[in-house]
């Protein structure tokens, strides 16, 4: 009996060995009519599965293939879909280990920009697919008393990342989501990014010095008063009034949330 | 991570204040006026990129269909060519090459 | 199996529109589409979309799928369900799924015969199964999980293939009808696979339509495939649905609607996507073989899901 149960499940592992390691021979389990050979039939699935994937990758990652040039994006997402296939059949929680890979990559590593770029480009899917949310409105925070704004705590929207980078990403990303021209990029400015998606359209900012800490720590569940001393640690000029303003202009937030304790 | 730093209540009810004051001024009766005043102060402070651009990204889809693209024995391409990366520069004269380091 | 479905006929969800009747088509539902879709206004055509596109949290997909759902209605097309693989279901996505369903209330709901998930990877195509007493178990067991899961039947689609498992030891159309008998399932006939796949392995596809359990088709699929050549350099189609349909196909078409009257069927494509116009007019020549040969064999339609 177990033999009788085993005997298919060993024509699907025969099946599946091969779909994306082109050094396996074509599996003996199938075979064309009449006799006929099998290798080109079944390279058809294997071209089906790895273009696909590939293609997934160009959907959630245009910047990075833009940046690369087909040819070189292709044979990068091919041998990142061999080490990393998908594990869920949610396309669009594919490749999250691609900015990884592309960070080691052997011949990324004339870009170093590039992996931080992509990064970016999967915020943008992941606020693009998040649960929508109101965001705080303005007379939310307008309505907690004075002396006790610096125990406000923030409850971020589900859209919002915020990514940080040595390199100018933002720009980088922004010149290159679309087709138009693009002139000379220096990418060694420092950027950080928020992202958002207070509605139907993902928004990318870029961030002022301290913001970035401002914001990581107000969605990591720190108080005003906390946020803002750590974002003033970081960076003297952080205006703590201008990223108030933007956050909620932003929609990063949905709540305002006033603890009971006293502490602070 | 404890900040060293602390911001008085004072300090935070007035930027409170300022913030609600600016985002105020940038809210007039029309949604035009608004979409206008909020691009200019995008433009001014941090900048919006790209939004409005869900049609032509929406990421991946699934397929249930074959493909006739042969691709999946290719090997690594070292070269960038085609792409945008030469015109993405560090100050140590490093970018983006076309050829690999 | 058969009665335990019938028995659960009262606690399922009432449709917002009432079954498809008569000549009515279909077209898979591009996003690029929408403000075309939407500037006609109400129509009785249907969409087609794969419901793992629209299993995120929200944002846009939602957006759109709600605003198309409003005056047309909709199909369900699950792509990676892997009824037809060795392991058990994913519930985490047949929950996902039975979500959809409730949401959106389809008047259509279909998976395929094929899988796509082994062990923990997931392939992204539509793989082929050996048809054997073993698989045939499985997938019945598959199939009752979906359907009692949402609570609807299902149509099952029949698959492209372009192998053959040395183990089989029957035909697909034997396959399928036993599937159906047993689950009571309805069956999605893919008449664009049925000519691929007859010509891959070289049998005709009329036979192969006369074998068919055709008076249990629900739904009926047509697309566009490309062409390829086989080790021996005999012609290999693969389904592309990059591009009309093609005569053979329509032909076919032609005769199962004679056979069985008007059945809702739908154009596929998915690649290479033309405009709306050339999308329509493809959906609007399928309406007139429908209504053609409406006029000559009419039949009662009963929905599946009824």
């Amino acid at each position: 009996m177990p033999l009788f149960k085993q005997r298919p499940q060993s024509a699907y592992a025969a099946f599946a060995a091969g779909l994306i390691d082109p050094s396996r021979v074509t599996p003996s389990v199938i075979a064309g009519p009449k006799g006929k050979a099998a290798t080109r039939r079944y390279n058809v699935y294997r071209n089906n599965v790895t273009v696909s994937l590939i293609e997934a990758l160009a959907a959630i990652y245009p910047a990075v293939q833009r940046i690369t040039g087909d040819d070189f994006f292709r044979a990068m997402a091919r041998s990142h879909i061999r080490i990393t296939p998908p594990t869920s059949p949610l396309l669009f929680d594919y490749g999250r280990d691609f900015p990884a890979f592309i960070q080691q990559y052997e011949y990324a590593q004339s870009m170093p920009w590039l992996a931080d770029t992509a990064r970016l480009e999967r915020a943008w899917l992941d606020a693009y697919h998040a649960a929508d949310a109101e965001p705080l409105s303005s007379d939310a925070l307008a309505a907690v008393r004075p002396d006790r704004l610096s125990d406000v705590v923030f409850k971020a929207h589900p859209a919002t990342r915020v990514i940080c980078s040595r390199f100018s990403i933002v720009t980088i990303f922004a010149a290159n989501r679309g087709t138009g021209p693009i002139g000379r990029i220096d990418a060694s400015t420092p950027d950080d990014a928020l992202i958002t998606r207070p509605d139907l359209d993902v928004g990318v900012r870029h961030l002022p010095p301290g913001g970035a800490v401002f914001l990581k720590s107000l969605i990591a569940g720190r108080t005003l008063g906390e946020a803002a001393a750590c974002a003033l640690e970081v960076s003297r000029s952080f205006d703590i009034a201008s990223s108030i303003a933007e956050m909620i202009e932003a929609g990063a937030f949905t709540a305002a949330i006033l603890g009971d304790n006293d502490d602070h | 991570m404890p900040a060293k730093t602390v911001v008085s209540s004072f300090v935070l009810a007035g930027a409170v204040s300022t913030a609600l004051a600016t985002l105020a001024a940038a809210g007039p009766l029309t949604k035009a006026e608004v979409d206008a005043a909020t691009a200019a102060k995008k433009e001014k402070c941090f900048g919006v990129a790209l939004k409005g651009q869900n049609d032509c990204a929406a990421g991946p889809g699934t397929t249930c269909q074959g493909t006739s693209t042969a691709d999946f024995q290719g090997n690594a391409w070292k070269f960038v060519q085609g792409g945008t990366c030469a015109s993405i520069e560090l100050p140590n004269g490093k970018h983006g090459s076309l050829k690999p380091i | 199996m058969d009665a335990a479905n019938r028995s659960e006929g009262p606690a399922i969800v009432p449709l917002r529109f009432s079954p498809l009747i008569g000549g009515v088509t279909g077209t898979s539902f591009k996003h690029e589409h929408l403000p075309a879709i939407l500037a006609e206004g109400k129509q009785r055509d249907f969409f087609e979309v794969h419901a793992e596109n629209y299993m995120g949290a929200g944002g846009p997909p939602h957006r759109a799928l709600e605003a198309l759902r409003r005056d047309h209605p909709l199909s369900l097309h699950g792509v990676c369900m892997s009824i037809g693989g060795p392991q058990p279901l994913n519930r985490e996505h047949l929950a996902r799924f039975r979500r959809l369903v409730d949401r959106y209330q389809p008047a259509l709901i279909s998976e395929h015969l094929a899988w796509s998930t082994h062990e923990t990877t997931y392939f992204n195509d539509l793989l082929p199964l050996p048809y054997t007493e073993a698989t045939l178990a499985r997938v019945c067991n598959h199939v009752d999980e979906v359907q009692n899961a949402i609570r609807r039947p299902i149509l099952l689609e029949n698959p492209s293939t372009y192998v053959m498992f040395r183990e089989s030891t029957m035909s697909e159309t034997e396959f399928i009808r036993r599937i159906a008998q047993r689950t009571g399932c309805g069956l999605l006939l893919d008449i664009n696979n049925v000519f691929v796949s007859a010509t891959n392995h070289g049998f005709s596809p009329l036979q192969y339509l006369s074998a068919f359990p055709l008076s249990r088709v629900g739904e009926i699929h047509l697309a566009g495939h490309a062409e390829q050549f086989d080790d021996e350099g005999e012609p290999l189609l693969i389904d592309s649905h990059d591009c009309p349909v093609a005569d053979p196909v329509w032909q076919l078409f032609e005769t199962v609607i004679r056979r069985c009257g008007a059945i809702p069927t739908l154009i596929e494509w998915d690649s290479k996507i033309p405009d709306w116009p050339i999308l329509k007019a493809e959906a609007a020549a399928a309406r007139a073989i429908l209504d053609r040969c409406y006029a000559i064999a009419p039949r009662a339609y009963r929905h599946a899901a009824v």
